[in-house]
């Protein structure tokens, strides 16, 4: 247990000693090392690029230089990213054998390792990360700590002002006065739905009750999506200190995290914060003297989708089937083991404690009327920045995909972005200058959603994606309202038998009709927003459907059963390459003279087409 | 003690120890059948009566809850148990080719288990490595830009 002098006191000493990771007028000996130990660069092996830095480090006496495993720093597409602090060189595709060398040349030698460096999209070599494209427009409030601090050090969180809101909220604000804060920050739930947070928060005070509860949603489920994961990696802290302020506000002692258990990082991270949190005395009994105790436990899932919906996910904290309730009762009236609840998800809490800290105002001058502070996205498919970025509300689709996210490689075109996931819409290339704000999104039939954000290039089926979602929910229905049950699996049929060729008359008519349905009678927000990924690529990219079930093609060329591999004679060099690698021996010919492919045997699977180096095979 | 004779079930005995834990609390079952997962693989019938007697909760709940997750499944998996990204990001990126070549290599269907036990497939949602897709694994290694004519060779290493 802390004192207030004990913890200003770590702040202050820590404070000094990382001072040079954001110092760059830093002139002093010591250098940090961070290295990225999020889950996408960990699985290329930043472990033991770590590992062999502190070996070297110790094999080489080299007692200035201290290496640390941060967070996120977003940029995935370069990882495993090392970055050496207060140069800021950054490292980009790092493998464990260069490390050697980064020793040797750079710490040592004081020379920058140039073939190490990162390349920006136009091919520039990029000397340290502020001088990122992918940076520029970004600006961090919820990711501040990832990739600045070791997630799994407290007083390194507490050198960047950790806990000072707790603090503050604890030792000069009233439960109201902190909600005051919240609603006038503007702050909407960063789930999807954007419900304002204040109001929840409000809600959840003014139900009485001995027992109440604080829970946070990190069931992330929707594919491609990392937010949460890389807030819970890279900075614990937060979502704890927010935790225990929203337990504060509302009269609550006890809360919950219901993390996936997909995410082993994410939770062994927020264990380790919360053991200390309580060595620390920031949870437990009477926090910092006060009347005020809190209690914090982490729950696992078990791999369901819909847990992610609020009453589900409390079925499933309680141990059972994550089976939705119907509402009313809401949770903050009837939660959690019947006791109101205050449930947010984790970008959600991010903000708090900046809120707290720097005043309502400060977050509200942020993004645009109705869409306060900034949002998270997790930038992925077909798009030369893959990673995390944060931006202000209000950016345009725009400006991320081509500003932050480097445009579409491969010299392809911009087809559209797709967001919130499974429950989402999709952005076609002539709403790029939509703004990026909950009701903009919503109005050209799309959605904020948790923050997946993945992009496609002209290369991919409109029809083909509406069915890979409807395929994601049929599977992930939890089966207790027939609506969802039986109506998004009779959807897949009829999207199925149209992508494999076999679409009829009058089946754009009836998944419109089927898509109503469900939505009006599904019990949760899964099925009711189930059917959207249909309903939007129906109303921008119709012509595709229809060139599906009438003139059995597609348009794109992805539909395999109404596509044919050919190989354009004119930019054939008979090379080979392609019949060495057809799994089925589909291609034949002589040597430098063009090669065939026989139709007859071919499995449509494309090896050939990625083989080959003149681009000579296509897929029509 | 194990179900077929009366060596020591060490298994067992760590499972016993998370349950004891839980001190009772029911809402704990989805703790206790994820440890079961990780020590075994899968959640044997046996490993089940003994979490129904201890946590009081009638054996069809518990299965009702292990069919409802996806991370429980009632089978043994492979020893090699390889699992292919179906979330978006992967799948624009051609993930379903990767997973139809390791069907085709393997002989066996998502879900299935190779004859001689060495290999199982299943397909994911998302390993959280956008940034290496198409993505898939095979146990704890992890093999990011993933093409079909890869597959053959990343499989041999576990021949």
């Amino acid at each position: 247990m802390k004192t207030i002098a004990e913890l200003n006191e770590i702040r202050e000493r820590v404070a000094k000693e990382i001072a040079l990771r954001t110092d760059r007028n830093y002139t002093g000996r010591e250098k940090h090392i961070l290295v990225c130990g999020g889950t996408g660069c960990t699985s290329s092996k930043s472990k033991e690029i770590i590992a062999n830095l502190e070996a070297g480090i110790k094999a080489n006496g080299l007692d200035h230089v201290r290496v640390i495993r941060t967070g996120c720093f977003g940029l995935c597409a370069k990882g495993p990213i090392v970055v050496v602090r207060p140069e800021d060189t950054f490292y980009a595709m790092t493998k464990p054998e260069d490390v050697e060398e980064i020793l040797q040349k750079h710490i040592i030698g004081g020379e920058v390792v140039e073939r190490l460096l990162c390349k920006d999209v136009d091919g520039s070599l990029v000397k340290s990360l502020d001088e990122l494209n992918f940076y520029k427009k970004q600006h961090r409030i919820v990711l501040k700590n990832c990739g600045l601090i070791d997630p799994e050090n407290i007083d390194e969180y507490l050198a960047y002002d950790g806990y000072k809101a707790l603090e503050k909220v604890l030792t000069s604000m009233s439960q109201d006065e902190v909600i005051q804060v919240v609603s006038d920050s503007g702050l909407r739930g960063r789930g999807g739905a954007g419900f304002p947070t204040g109001r929840k928060w409000q809600f959840a005070k003014a139900s009485e009750n001995e027992q109440k509860y604080v829970a946070c949603n990190a069931d992330e489920g929707d594919p491609g999506a990392f937010m949460d994961r890389s807030v819970l990696e890279g900075d614990p802290h937060t979502i704890i200190e927010a935790m225990a302020i929203a337990a504060y506000a509302i009269g609550a002692n006890k809360g919950y995290v219901y993390v996936r258990a997909e995410y082993p990082i994410a939770v062994h991270r927020l264990q380790v914060a919360i053991d200390q949190a309580k060595e620390y005395g920031l949870l437990g009994e009477n926090i910092f003297g006060t009347n005020f105790s809190f209690d914090l436990e982490i729950r696992l899932g078990a791999g369901a989708f819909v847990c992610g919906e609020e009453t589900a996910l409390m079925e499933s904290v309680e141990g059972r089937r994550g089976e939705p309730r119907p509402r009313p009762p809401f949770p903050a009236v009837k939660g959690l083991f019947g006791k109101p609840t205050l449930l947010n998800n984790v970008e959600t809490y991010a903000n708090i404690t900046q809120i707290i800290l720097n005043g309502a105002e400060w977050f509200s001058s942020i993004g645009t009327e109705k869409s306060k502070g900034t949002k998270v996205f997790a930038l992925g498919g077909n798009i030369n920045n893959v990673g995390l970025v944060e931006v202000p509300m209000g950016i345009t689709l725009r400006e991320i995909v081509y500003d932050i996210g480097g445009g579409i490689p491969n010299g392809k075109e911009f087809k559209a972005a797709q967001t919130g996931g499974p429950s989402g819409g999709c952005l076609p290339a002539e709403h790029l200058d939509t703004p990026i704000d909950y009701e903009s999104l919503g109005a050209i039939g799309s959605m904020m959603g948790s923050g997946g954000l993945i992009v496609m290039d002209e290369s991919t089926c409109m029809v083909n994606l509406a069915r890979f979602f409807l395929d994601f929910t049929v599977d992930e229905s939890c089966g207790k309202c027939p609506p969802c049950r039986i109506g998004t699996k009779r959807m897949l049929e009829i999207l199925n038998r149209i992508t494999e060729g076999n679409g009829k008359e009058g089946d754009i008519e009836k998944l419109e009709n089927l898509a109503m349905n469900i939505k009006r009678s599904s019990l949760c927000g899964l099925g009711q927003t189930a059917p959207n990924p249909v309903l939007s690529t129906l109303k921008y990219y119709r012509h595709e459907y229809e060139a599906h079930i009438k003139d059995k093609k597609c348009p794109a060329g992805e539909c395999k059963a109404m596509t044919q591999v050919t190989i354009d004679p004119e930019k054939c060099k008979g090379c080979s390459l392609c019949s060495k690698n057809c799994p089925v021996g589909a291609i034949h010919g002589e040597l430098k003279s063009p090669f065939e492919i026989d139709q007859e045997k071919c499995i449509k699977c494309g090896v050939c087409i990625a083989k080959c180096p003149f681009k000579a095979i296509e897929r029509k | 003690m194990c179900e077929n004779c009366n060596c020591k079930d060490e298994r067992l005995d760590e499972v016993k120890k998370v349950i004891a834990e839980c001190n009772g609390d029911k809402s704990q079952l989805i703790r206790v059948l994820n440890t079961v997962q990780e020590v075994y693989g899968y959640v044997p019938t046996y490993v089940q009566k003994v979490i129904s007697e201890e946590l009081d909760i009638p054996m069809a709940e518990i299965y009702g809850v292990i069919t409802f997750y996806s991370r429980f499944s009632l089978n043994p998996k492979g020893k090699y148990n390889i699992s292919v990204c179906l979330g978006t990001a992967c799948y624009v990126k051609g993930s379903q080719a990767v997973l139809d070549k390791v069907k085709e290599i393997l002989g066996i269907d998502v879900g299935g288990v190779t004859e001689d036990g060495k290999f199982s497939i299943e397909q994911t949602r998302c390993v959280g490595a956008c940034g290496l897709a198409p993505v898939m694994t095979v146990n704890d290694d992890v093999y990011g830009n993933v093409d079909p004519s890869k597959v053959k060779d990343i499989l041999a290493k576990y021949e």
